[in-house]
């Protein structure tokens, strides 16, 4: 995503698939719809963010191209638009849907049960196989949209499929998970800073590093206070957080800035 | 995506007509930034595009490379309209060296540099890669810069790393956006140094400037633009004319001839100092 609008900032919450997917979890979770028994919450999310992404894509294109900073303008205009509509559904919902709706956004791995691993790992493995391809071309984007183009990437082409990768994958983790925020930032910084900037490796490192820290992540949430589990949302920016601060000082004072 | 064969580079023998502008008409936000401007740009040959800010020099430059199509008229490269072109094989055919190059991510220069080898991936062995990197450092007197990463250079750096990229790019029809913008005295006359070699050698070398005495000093042919329009093409010594210059830049000036070789040299007209 980072590659996508060469921008150390973006995330795929900036695209919106994430308030996309939860304004759609939230939605069926408050009106208590049950069309799909104990899947509908995770449909909902997947749609919800696919539908998002695009409607933030199509209204940035304007004359066959998009501009970078459009995009993530109106994502984070849907953002807000997508935290203002969970707010009304929250405050015409119930206290019970509150609750199962607070801790859907927290994030978790607890609902995660192996037939829903299964439902995921389509998305997941062709998001990795495919995505690796791109890396060389993602390279080029660094040097802006211009550059890139003069050096034969088709770049309106690459974004949107790139995009919609991001929208799936992501849209596809979302629907399982919750929000689990702050993983899509912080992983590639942290590998970046370590090992340069190429997409070559980073984005299956990427990829793997995610996992890694998910997993660890997720199970320091359910020993640290047990038998409680805490909201592995909550965890990993709380502790994501400050070795980011760190690090990112260390790399500034180390390389001389971001650009 | 991998549907059509990619069409190996085509090389013309100096003289021969590599791109050329034919009645272009562009406007940009309601304004006319060109106006019918026919502009042939031959092989082995450096075109200097000189004028006032706002005179149209950037404008068509970017529709020579591409990056604006003509509200009329069209673009030709080895007669064919740019548009017909994929960006790939358009890639092999000209480079282009915009005015400012950030990069968002810390690469190293040398990666940066090898990223303008990224058109030939199916064209040229690793060899020849490396080869194209090495002589552009060299062009570019970077060697040392290689591995520093790229936003950690100044601004000067910054701007003889692009060149380089371009350079390895080999392209026959170089476009370059104020390559000398950034630099001092002696970076300037390399920088210009080098486009002359890449045209002696047969390339055809495009750029914006705003140095006229530097412009009269390399450029086989000068384009002066006024508001939109060609308002003189040929060689320097026909086109740098002090009467039509204090005309254009709207400010009184001088051009001498250099004592011992004769190349035209323009000065705005001063007081001297009390």
């Amino acid at each position: 995503m980072q590659g996508v609008f060469g921008n150390p900032l973006a995330d795929p919450g900036v695209i919106g698939v994430s308030s996309g997917g939860a304004v759609g979890a939230v939605a069926v979770i408050v009106s208590g719809v049950r069309v799909f028994g104990q899947w509908t919450a995770s449909v909902a999310a997947f749609v919800g963010g696919l539908v998002t992404v695009f409607a933030v894509y199509l209204m940035s294109r304007s004359g066959g191209r998009t501009e970078v900073l459009t995009l993530v303008l109106t994502g984070i205009a849907v953002n807000a638009l997508g935290g203002a509509l969970i707010g009304i559904l929250l405050f015409l919902a119930d206290p019970v849907a509150v609750n199962e709706v607070a801790f859907w956004q927290l994030g978790s791995l607890s609902q995660a049960t192996w037939p829903q691993v299964v439902a995921v790992l389509p998305f997941a493995v062709v998001g990795l196989v495919v995505a690796p391809r791109f890396a060389g071309r993602l390279d080029l984007l660094a040097l802006g949209e211009g550059p890139a183009r003069h050096l034969g990437v088709d770049v309106e082409r690459l974004r949107l499929a790139l995009i919609t990768l991001v929208a799936v994958l992501t849209a596809a983790a979302v629907a399982v998970s919750g929000i689990i925020g702050f993983v899509g930032l912080a992983v590639p910084h942290l590998l970046r800073m370590a090992a340069g900037p190429g997409h070559r490796f980073l984005v299956p490192g990427s990829a793997l590093g995610g996992g890694v820290v998910l997993v660890g992540a997720d199970l320091a949430a359910r020993t640290v206070a047990a038998p409680a589990e805490l909201p592995l949302g909550v965890l990993t920016a709380l502790l994501g957080s400050p070795v980011f601060f760190w690090l990112l000082r260390r790399s500034r004072l180390a390389r001389g800035g971001w650009a | 995506m991998m549907g059509r064969r990619p069409e190996p580079p085509i090389r013309r023998p100096p003289g021969a007509l590599i791109a050329e502008a034919q009645a272009v008409h562009l406007a940009r936000g309601g304004r006319t930034v060109l106006d019918c401007v026919d502009l042939p740009v031959r092989a082995g040959s450096l075109l200097a595009l000189l004028g006032p800010n706002g005179a149209g020099k950037s404008t068509l430059l970017a529709a020579l490379s591409g990056d604006l199509s003509p509200n009329s008229g069209r673009v030709l490269l080895h007669g064919r309209p740019l548009h017909d072109y994929r960006a790939q094989d358009l890639a092999l055919q000209r480079a282009m060296l915009p005015q400012s190059s950030p990069v968002s991510f810390p690469f190293s220069a040398v990666e940066v540099v090898r990223m303008g080898r990224a058109p030939w991936a199916r064209h040229a062995t690793l060899d020849e890669d490396e080869r194209a990197v090495t002589e552009a450092l060299t062009a570019t007197d970077t060697h040392h810069l290689a591995d520093r990463p790229y936003p950690a250079l100044s601004g000067g750096e910054r701007a003889r790393i692009a060149l380089a990229r371009v350079l390895a790019q080999q392209t026959q029809l170089l476009l370059l956006d104020e390559p000398t913008a950034a630099l001092d005295l002696r970076h300037q006359e390399l920088v210009l140094r080098t486009a002359r070699t890449r045209a002696s050698a047969g390339d055809a070398v495009v750029m914006v400037l705003h140095d006229l005495s530097l412009a009269a000093a390399y450029a086989d042919v000068i384009a002066l633009l006024h508001q939109g329009r060609i308002l003189a093409q040929g060689r320097p010594e026909e086109v740098l004319e002090a009467s039509t210059l204090s005309a254009v830049y709207g400010c009184p000036v001088d051009v001498f001839s250099h004592p011992t070789h004769g190349t035209p040299m323009v000065v705005p007209v001063r007081e001297r100092k009390v």
